[in-house]
């Protein structure tokens, strides 16, 4: 990294006295900042492209093929071939062989996996913002201790999601804790909403931390002087919460709000482990895991649809709701 | 919230009378829920990792029947535990995936955070949208690839997926920390009479040193915690520890091996949070880096 700086010195510094040869100089000084970015940013693009533009493309051709198996109108075991749309119907209509899928079989599941999906997406996300926000609050104070509460926050979010998930599949275990604590016999478990809110908890419970800890970044950025001029114009603390606080931290809110979401909608590692996405707690990201050793391809079509689903609930965020991760990441200048 | 919505970062707002004061009684009574919350489900991992197999669910809330046996149980090879093995495996993927997001990342990161070009916007997006990529997606098409070439089970089976997300993370979290940097000493250090070479030793290097330190540490954790593409990529050799904890085999067969299960948890995790709480302020700045500003 040593070489290059010297260029840009070159390029910039004897312009200064002069007023004529400036921009050319600065636009040469351009040039060479380009030369230099590309050479620097090939290696991590070529990367991304080997790690996630090939496979998906791959899955997207996949998608069309036909996935090997028993032709049930020959009785034949065919090898594929082109399925035009067929693999996508068969998730999106819950079609099989022409005619509505099972009850039971993956393609039966598309649309129960799809809420499901939404359903953790929007209560965990929803909890995990009011939760966060309170706790970023807190924190934001100054009190004696508060260094210690900053430091435990960030223990349910070191732990890794495999042990959050077993921990609290212990914690809800018939003969445990929870139901000690609270005088229930329920089988967390083995039905369907106790077992969404099993999940539901240890979600909120292992990325709250992670929530608070934006939060408060953007709180942090808010001067005194705002709240000490609005005390002074005699605003009540529900009016600077709701007109200084709210507002100001807003920008760092909707990119919290935007990653925890995305995060949500590819939940995984927690139903799978504690449910195994038994009791209606499959979502969209283990359909497709179930459905890899039954046929590739039709899980080829199913990954394309969830890849689909985030990339639109992503694009929602960032055009309607003004949650600019990209700006926030390339605004120059420090602050 | 009306309740706790007063002042944000403000110093303990100074007592209007003398006498006791409820605001500041209230930061500390939320504090210590925060605190509860937040290890009360992790001090009882601990708890019932020490606990002995026979009073699992025992729900005396200091540590009871303390025993040494749920660790031994972690590593015992007659039971199938490879638990060794599997750490073992878990350093080798996520060093792996680590040291090439971080040399690969650091020269996108500065290019990202230094230089004036054009596209900035769009490669900044690209890896951003990079990271919030879905593994599922990754899975299905590298389970048929990795299985045609014969890497099915191998390191780079894993090593490779992995990458996805812990480049863009790198990338990003490093080009926060880059753009901070007051890079103007580097030519203050050259008019000073500093070479090339030992104006990049002396000061860019220091400078930027913890900054490349915390973000191998968010990319490690990243990989080390991954499960979804291990617990299909992987094989009974190269497991590496999420996927061995959810498939835990116990001393009673058909048995959930709870206390078992909690031992490998903590093992797991101690290294991580003393990681965590020794490096805390750096890694929150690590966390949060990108999102604000």
């Amino acid at each position: 990294m040593s070489t290059k700086l010297p260029e840009r010195a070159k390029a910039g510094a004897p312009a200064k006295p002069h007023q004529m040869p400036r921009r050319e100089s600065a636009d040469r000084k351009q040039v060479t900042q380009g030369r230099w970015a590309s050479i620097l940013l090939v290696p991590t693009l070529i990367l991304l492209a080997v790690v996630i533009i090939y496979p998906v493309v791959n899955a997207i051709v996949m998608s069309f093929q036909r996935d090997a198996g028993l032709n049930p109108a020959t009785g034949f075991f065919e090898q594929g071939g082109p399925a035009g749309f067929e693999n996508y119907t068969h998730w999106l209509f819950q079609q099989c062989n022409g005619q509505s899928c099972p009850p039971g079989t993956l393609g039966s599941q598309f649309w129960n996996a799809m809420s499901t999906t939404f359903f953790f997406t929007v209560v965990t996300v929803a909890l995990e913002t009011v939760l966060g926000f309170w706790m970023a609050i807190i924190m934001a104070r100054s009190f004696r201790g508060r260094s210690a509460v900053r430091a435990a926050v960030l223990v349910p979010w070191a732990i890794p999601t495999a042990v959050t998930a077993k921990l609290w599949f212990f914690i809800f275990a018939f003969d445990g804790i929870a139901n000690k604590l609270f005088g229930t016999q329920i089988l967390w478990t083995g039905s369907e909403w106790p077992a969404k809110w099993a999940v539901v908890i240890s979600d909120t419970w292992k990325t709250t931390p992670f929530m608070a800890l934006l939060i408060l970044a953007g709180l942090q950025l808010i001067p005194d002087e705002v709240y000490e001029a609005a005390k002074v114009d005699g605003a009540t603390a529900w009016q600077r919460f709701t007109q200084i606080t709210l507002p100001l931290v807003r920008p760092a809110l909707m990119v919290a709000i935007l990653f925890r979401t995305l995060d949500a909608l590819r939940m995984f590692d927690l139903p799978y482990i504690m449910t195994q996405g038994a009791n209606n707690t499959t979502t969209l990201s283990i359909l497709v895991v179930d459905q890899i050793r039954e046929g590739f391809n039709s899980a080829a079509a199913l990954s394309t649809i969830t890849f689909i689903v985030i990339f639109l609930v992503a694009f929602i965020f960032v055009r309607f709701l003004g949650a600019n991760a990209v700006g926030a990441a390339t605004s120059s200048g420090r602050k | 919230m009306a309740a706790t919505a007063t002042l944000p970062r403000t110093a303990p707002a100074p007592a209007r009378r003398k006498g006791f004061d409820w605001g500041q009684l209230r930061t500390y009574v939320s504090a210590a829920v925060i605190l509860i919350w937040c290890l009360i489900p992790a001090y009882w991992m601990i708890v019932t990792a020490f606990r002995d197999t026979a009073f699992t669910f025992d729900s005396t809330f200091w540590p009871t029947h303390v025993t040494w046996d749920n660790f031994a149980t972690v590593f015992d090879e007659s039971l199938g535990n490879h638990f060794g093995r599997n750490l073992i495996n878990s350093l080798i993927v996520a060093g792996a995936t680590t040291a090439v997001a971080l040399i690969v990342g650091v020269f996108a990161a500065y290019a990202l955070a230094r230089l004036n070009f054009r596209f900035k916007f769009a490669v900044m997006g690209f890896i951003l949208g990079a990271s919030m990529f879905p593994g599922v997606a990754l899975v299905t098409p590298l389970f048929q690839l990795f299985t045609n070439i014969g890497w099915m089970g191998s390191y780079q089976a894993m090593i490779i997926p992995d990458i996805s997300f812990t480049l863009p993370l790198t990338v990003y979290t490093l080009t926060s920390f880059f753009r901070e940097m007051p890079w103007e000493l580097e030519e203050s250090a050259r008019i000073d009479g500093c070479t090339q070479g030992q104006a990049f030793r002396k000061i860019i290097l220091p400078l930027a040193a913890p900054a490349t330190f915390t973000t191998a540490i968010l990319a490690f954790i990243g990989a080390w915690n991954e499960f979804l593409i291990a617990s299909q990529l992987s094989s009974d050799a190269t497991r590496p520890v999420t996927v061995a904890i959810a498939y835990f085999a116990g001393a009673q067969p058909h048995q959930e091996p709870y206390t078992a299960v909690m031992a490998a948890g903590t093992i797991v995790t101690i290294p991580l949070v003393i990681l965590v709480l020794v490096f805390q302020r750096k890694i929150v700045a690590g966390l949060t880096a990108g999102a604000v500003k």
